[in-house]
């Protein structure tokens, strides 16, 4: 157990490490990071300055050295539209996302899984067919069409809810579903196969035969085995969703990690670009860490294997 | 594909079905499939060729005396421009058109390329083993640790905006779940007799993987590569929305749905209804293929 999470915890970091080379040779490799930085048109000897001020006149090790110092202590350089340390940026923002995602979050389990449980309960009804058609739909809209369409249907249209900025609850119900929709579509397909498999076990056909309810059969024994992939699947959908949420905050002008992802890009403001896809990472690389770990915990073959 | 696996002699077919012509097999063999979605994607590939016959309009030169006109049938539409126009006075149905060869386009490039990529990786990967497979396996975890749509945005940032910039994103983004899985189909193909008996007998490495173990993952891979066609064109819509995909003032969908946000408060439907509808057929096209295809290239799959 001891060295499988030794292990599982090296590949994370072998991966942190080879996440920020990613990153730090992609600015330099694909030209001057100065001339990213720096408005077009820059005089040389201003570029020349900037250079010097960044430290990009030394060799790439020592660079990369510097780079990786910096980020250890929480200095992820300083953003060129708001003057401030990025991360204190992405740490101010943070919070927006993850009440964004955890309504999301809800709102995808608690349509989802009831819904894939029931559908492979009733498998092939009329009932069924809803609920993969919801699936499919899903799985095939872009978020940010979702959101636009909600904008005007509910906010123009019916004048219901307001179409952007945050504050009350009202402003976080048109967001949260164009997000969530597509993860209550995964969580239902999930929770779906899952049921119906955990339906043709030997366990279920022996409770049946002890002659258990069927209601009994279903809430007791098949409902919490069901369960397992499609919580395991949602916690690394948690982590996707912060991620995927750019799209979905930008159309509802939502102030979260996303919203400033996209301002970063409008701003050419590198270094904040730079920070949100690295803890985006980092989030990715910790719960998948954690998601491996619990695995451990529940499956005793992955324990011993 | 094998297209004579279905009717074979030994499964008790009359004599009469043995000697059906070769439409009538391929048929039998394409009767479960999905109409509809294969009549959108051919429909797509149809605007997508011919464009240029098709549009009634340049889709990127407009009029400004036609701004923001409705569709045909709402008040102050007119025959001209059926699907309305937008903010600088450009069809909207013009734009539409060609803004399918566009996702065309792309999403089909940016597939082959992931599939190519991963499809490469995860043989080497699996067949050779060791440090080789540590190496890949490592990376190909880093690359899963990346957010998807952040790193995109990031590498768009950095190559400027195109066509090409875009194929070479998508296709650098999505080619891990092909290595993956592909690995993993290599590491039990590999200890099949078929294999072993290839090195005993002497073949190269290269001819083995060549010759014995691409043809047996290809199916695999082909599944993969229709699940992934819907999952790009997204892709592709949201990199043009926030502005970092396909340059203005070409007409892709998701950058028109960008220009058309704009008119969303004043009720200029048209502008983002539109696109995002033609988006959306096609996924749902290439989703509901992919999932039959899945199905039918799997008889374990089939059966359930």
């Amino acid at each position: 157990m001891q060295r499988y999470i030794l292990r599982r915890l090296l590949y994370a970091l072998i991966t942190l490490v080879l996440l920020s080379i990613l990153i730090f040779c992609l600015v330099r490799i694909t030209g001057d990071p100065v001339l990213l930085m720096a408005e077009p048109g820059a005089k040389e000897a201003d570029l020349e300055a900037l250079r010097r001020e960044f430290g990009l006149d030394q060799s790439w090790v020592v660079q990369y050295g510097v780079f990786i110092t910096n980020m250890l202590q929480g200095d992820f350089g300083t953003s060129l539209y708001y003057r401030v340390p990025a991360f204190e940026l992405y740490l101010q923002r943070l919070p927006a996302s993850l009440l964004l995602a955890a309504v999301a979050m809800a709102i995808s389990l608690l349509l989802g899984i009831p819904v894939g449980l029931l559908s492979a309960v009733r498998v092939n009804t009329w009932f069924d067919n809803f609920g993969k058609i919801f699936a499919i739909l899903g799985l095939s809209l872009p978020s940010f069409w979702v959101g636009l369409m909600l904008i005007l249907v509910v906010s123009v249209y019916l004048d219901w809810l307001p179409s952007s900025g945050s504050g009350d609850f009202q402003h976080i119900i048109m967001p949260a579903f164009s997000l969530g929709w597509v993860f209550t579509a995964s969580h239902m397909r999930l929770a779906r196969s899952a049921m119906l498999e955990v339906l043709g076990s030997e366990y279920i056909k022996l409770a049946r035969i002890k002659g258990l309810s069927e209601r009994l059969v279903i809430a007791k024994h098949a409902f919490k085995n069901a369960l397992i992939p499609v919580l395991t699947l949602a916690g690394i959908s948690l982590v996707q969703m912060v991620n995927v949420a750019v799209v979905v905050e930008s159309v509802f002008a939502w102030p979260g990690v996303g919203r400033l992802l996209y301002e970063g890009i409008a701003f050419r403001d590198f270094p904040v670009v730079q920070t949100t896809v690295l803890m985006g990472g980092v989030m990715i690389v910790g719960v998948n860490l954690l998601v491996d770990i619990l695995y451990a915990y529940i499956d005793p073959r992955i324990r011993y294997g | 594909m094998d297209s004579s696996s279905v009717i074979t002699p030994s499964s008790g077919l009359t004599s009469q079905a043995l000697v059906l012509p070769w439409w009538k097999k391929a048929a039998l063999q394409l009767r479960s499939a999905p109409l509809i979605p294969l009549a959108i994607l051919a429909m797509l590939v149809f605007t997508a060729v011919f464009a240029d016959l098709l549009a009634p309009h340049d889709p990127t030169v407009g009029n400004l005396r036609y701004r923001y006109q409705p569709p045909v049938w709402q008040a102050g539409g007119s025959a001209e421009f059926l699907l309305g126009t937008d903010h600088m006075g450009r069809d909207v149905l013009s734009r539409i058109i060609y803004g399918s060869r566009i996702s065309l386009l792309v999403a089909t490039a940016a597939v082959v390329v992931a599939g190519i990529i991963g499809t490469a990786l995860g043989i080497l990967s699996g067949f050779y083993g060791g440090w080789v497979d540590q190496v890949v396996m490592r990376i190909t975890d880093t690359w899963m640790a990346l957010p998807t749509v952040s790193f995109a945005i990031l590498l768009a940032v950095v190559l400027r905006p195109s066509e090409w910039n875009i194929i070479v994103i998508l296709g650098a983004v999505f080619w891990t779940r092909y290595a993956r899985v592909i690995r993993g189909e290599v590491l039990s193909l590999k200890e099949r007799d078929y294999v072993r008996l290839a090195i005993v007998a002497g073949c190269s490495r290269i001819s083995i993987m060549w010759s014995h173990i691409l043809p047996n993952i290809a199916n695999s891979a082909i599944v993969m590569a229709t699940l992934q066609f819907g999952v790009v064109i997204i892709a592709e819509a949201t990199l043009s929305f926030l502005g970092v995909g396909v340059a203005p003032p070409k007409p892709a969908w998701g950058l028109m749905l960008f220009d058309g946000k704009a008119g969303l408060m004043t009720g200029f439907w048209w502008l983002s209804v539109w696109p995002g509808l033609c988006i959306m057929l096609v996924v749902l096209a290439a989703n509901l293929i992919g999932d039959w295809f899945r199905v039918w290239s799997d008889p374990q799959l089939r059966q359930l």
